[in-house]
């Protein structure tokens, strides 16, 4: 399997950027760690860890109410930290940026709120079998409560979806399409831009998951032409808690609010409200606004790197270790096995081997992968197996790294004499 | 030396005890653990309050599997009442390694199912779950 990258900008300064992580220079049980879980979560740098200690040492105030210096400043780095991502996605508007916990949390908000008033029964939900469960059992669940249909479009051997059957659901109806721009399970990205113009030209709106995009790829909403996209900030250097939904503001006018309560309304009485207008129509109660200011300074970490340049160095580790581990006898890998339209996601199983003692036998070495389902189990039933073992990458890994993984490759097949 | 992945463990993987369909089987328990894709069913022949035989259909780790081989050989000749006495520390003290928390569920499974056959369960309290 030859795999070779041709780099279009400077590689990065992996060196310099890792010095950026506290956590990575840490040790389990005396070995340096090597974090390759990313797809699952990713570390955070100094410089995020710091803009939200200054919140709580300097300024901290609950936003949006107080009339005094804290509360204002802390506001203001809360919408700050939109008008950031809003930049980063390049969104017309920040009033099109609509904070939550994560991406699960996102795609509910649009399937409770968008989906309840649009959805009708008989409708046709078109989705794929690369879906994290977070944009496919909300789905699911929608259309069994208002007696809709959800088809599942299908992937080649290669993991990439079936384009040709995608069309021809799309053709025969759809009300949503709510997809993938970037597979957890097996790297693949999707041709979201082609897809999302098919999808529109049947009438449908289209939801797409970039949980694993906004943190690897430039993601231009507007080039994209979705109508709502998803992401969480953990896995984009911001902490838990933080994360976005985008909408077209035609849409998100017209939906009520997902959640009731305070700071969402403009005007209460006791026999009606009023909502409060976007983005904050969506955005009850007290936002976590600490990780939120988190997510503001991840965005300014990445794009200070340049995402295009940290998707280069991704497939630069995975154009170097896809040879190197598929030569090994008994691993198999899933998914794309050329570096076209995929992330530094690598899937595997090794024959004869669990994927939990595979990842087991690997933390002793302080190998960290994910074993197991990754919330993608339409996707593992469909590859035929119970549970894969997978590495993931980012900003920081390095070609020693993936040494090191073929190294624990190699003695897990030795301990289990396979 | 390994630690978990002990030869006998190993040997127990590779070639588990009492395992297969066992025919006139008069208990029969299944379970499974999707978070790994660990499936395993437990079968006795009771006879007279005694375990006659037992047999163990399963697939998943290494931990799982050889910790319900080790099971089968343990529970055959017992009465009925003392397998259904047979508690987690009693496994994993039997299993001989150390267990981290995230595997604990692994090693535990052939118990659940052998308990489950036991006590003659159709689906283990509190887990009637439906599919939604
Ligand atoms: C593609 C994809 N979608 C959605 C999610 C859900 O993210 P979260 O758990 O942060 O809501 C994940 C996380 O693993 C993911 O990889």
């Amino acid at each position: 399997m030859a795999v070779t990258v041709k780099p279009q900008t400077a590689p990065l300064d992996v060196a310099r950027i890792r010095a950026d992580f506290p956590v990575l220079s840490r040790t389990v049980r005396g070995k340096p760690v090597v974090y390759l879980d990313n797809a699952a979560t990713s570390q955070k740098p100094r410089q995020v860890i710091d803009a939200m200690r200054r919140v709580f040492e300097e300024h901290n105030a609950n936003i949006h109410r107080g009339v005094y210096e804290f509360s204002e400043r802390t506001t203001a780095a809360f919408e700050e930290a939109r008008a950031k991502v809003a930049r980063l996605l390049n969104a017309p508007s920040e009033r099109e940026v609509i904070f939550v916990r994560n991406a699960t949390e996102g795609v509910n908000l649009v399937a409770y709120s968008w989906g309840r008033e649009n959805i009708k029964p008989g409708d046709r939900i078109v989705t794929t079998v690369l879906e994290h469960h977070s944009d496919f059992v909300p789905w699911q669940q929608l259309a069994k409560d208002v007696g809709a249909q959800v088809v599942v479009v299908d992937i080649d051997d290669e993991g990439r979806l079936r384009r040709d059957q995608l069309s021809a659901e799309l053709r025969k109806g759809a009300k949503l399409l709510a997809i993938t721009h970037t597979s957890n399970g097996l790297g693949t990205v999707n041709p979201v831009k082609e897809i999302a113009a098919e999808a529109h030209a049947v009438g449908a709106t289209v939801v797409v998951d970039a949980a694993q995009a906004v943190p690897h790829t430039p993601v231009d909403v507007q080039a994209l032409g979705a109508d709502f996209l998803v992401f969480s900030g953990h896995k984009m250097l911001a902490p838990p808690g933080s994360g976005a939904v985008w909408g077209r503001t035609a849409l998100l006018e017209e939906m009520r609010p997902f959640l009731y309560g305070g700071d969402m309304i403009s005007r209460v009485t006791v026999s009606m409200t009023e909502w409060n207008e976007l983005p904050w129509k969506f955005e009850a109660g007290t936002s976590s606004y600490v990780d939120a200011i988190g997510l503001g300074a991840a965005v300014d970490y990445l794009t200070d790197v340049s995402l295009e340049r940290i998707h280069e160095h991704e497939l630069s580790l995975v154009g170097y270790l896809l040879p190197r581990l598929g030569e090994i006898p008994g691993v198999t890998i899933y998914g794309p096995k050329t570096l076209e339209s995929r992330v530094g996601v690598v899937s595997f199983n090794i024959e004869g081997i669990h994927p939990h003692d595979v990842a087991t036998i690997f933390d002793r070495e302080a190998v960290c992968v994910r074993a197991g389902h990754h919330c993608n189990q339409p996707l593992m039933t469909r590859l035929g197996v119970p549970a894969t073992t997978r590495a993931s990458f980012y900003l920081y890994n390095t070609i020693e790294e993936c040494d090191a993984l073929v190294r624990v490759v190699h003695a897990a097949k030795k301990v289990f004499g396979v | 030396m390994d630690d978990m992945y002990r030869d006998y463990i190993l040997d127990h993987y590779k070639n588990p005890r009492n395992f297969g369909e066992l025919e006139g089987a008069t208990h029969t328990y299944h379970d499974s653990n999707p978070l790994c894709g660990d499936e395993m069913t437990m079968q006795l022949k009771i006879d007279d309050g005694h375990v006659r035989d037992v047999h163990f259909v399963g697939k998943g780790c290494a931990i799982s599997q050889a910790s319900a081989s080790i099971l089968t050989e343990e529970v055959k000749g017992k009465t009925l009442d003392e397998v259904k006495a047979i508690d987690r520390d009693h496994v994993l003290a039997n299993l001989g390694i150390p267990i981290s928390p995230a595997r604990v569920k692994c090693a535990l499974l052939g118990l659940k199912a052998l308990k489950g056959a036991a006590w003659g369960l159709t689906a283990w309290p509190g887990e009637e779950v439906k599919a939604k």
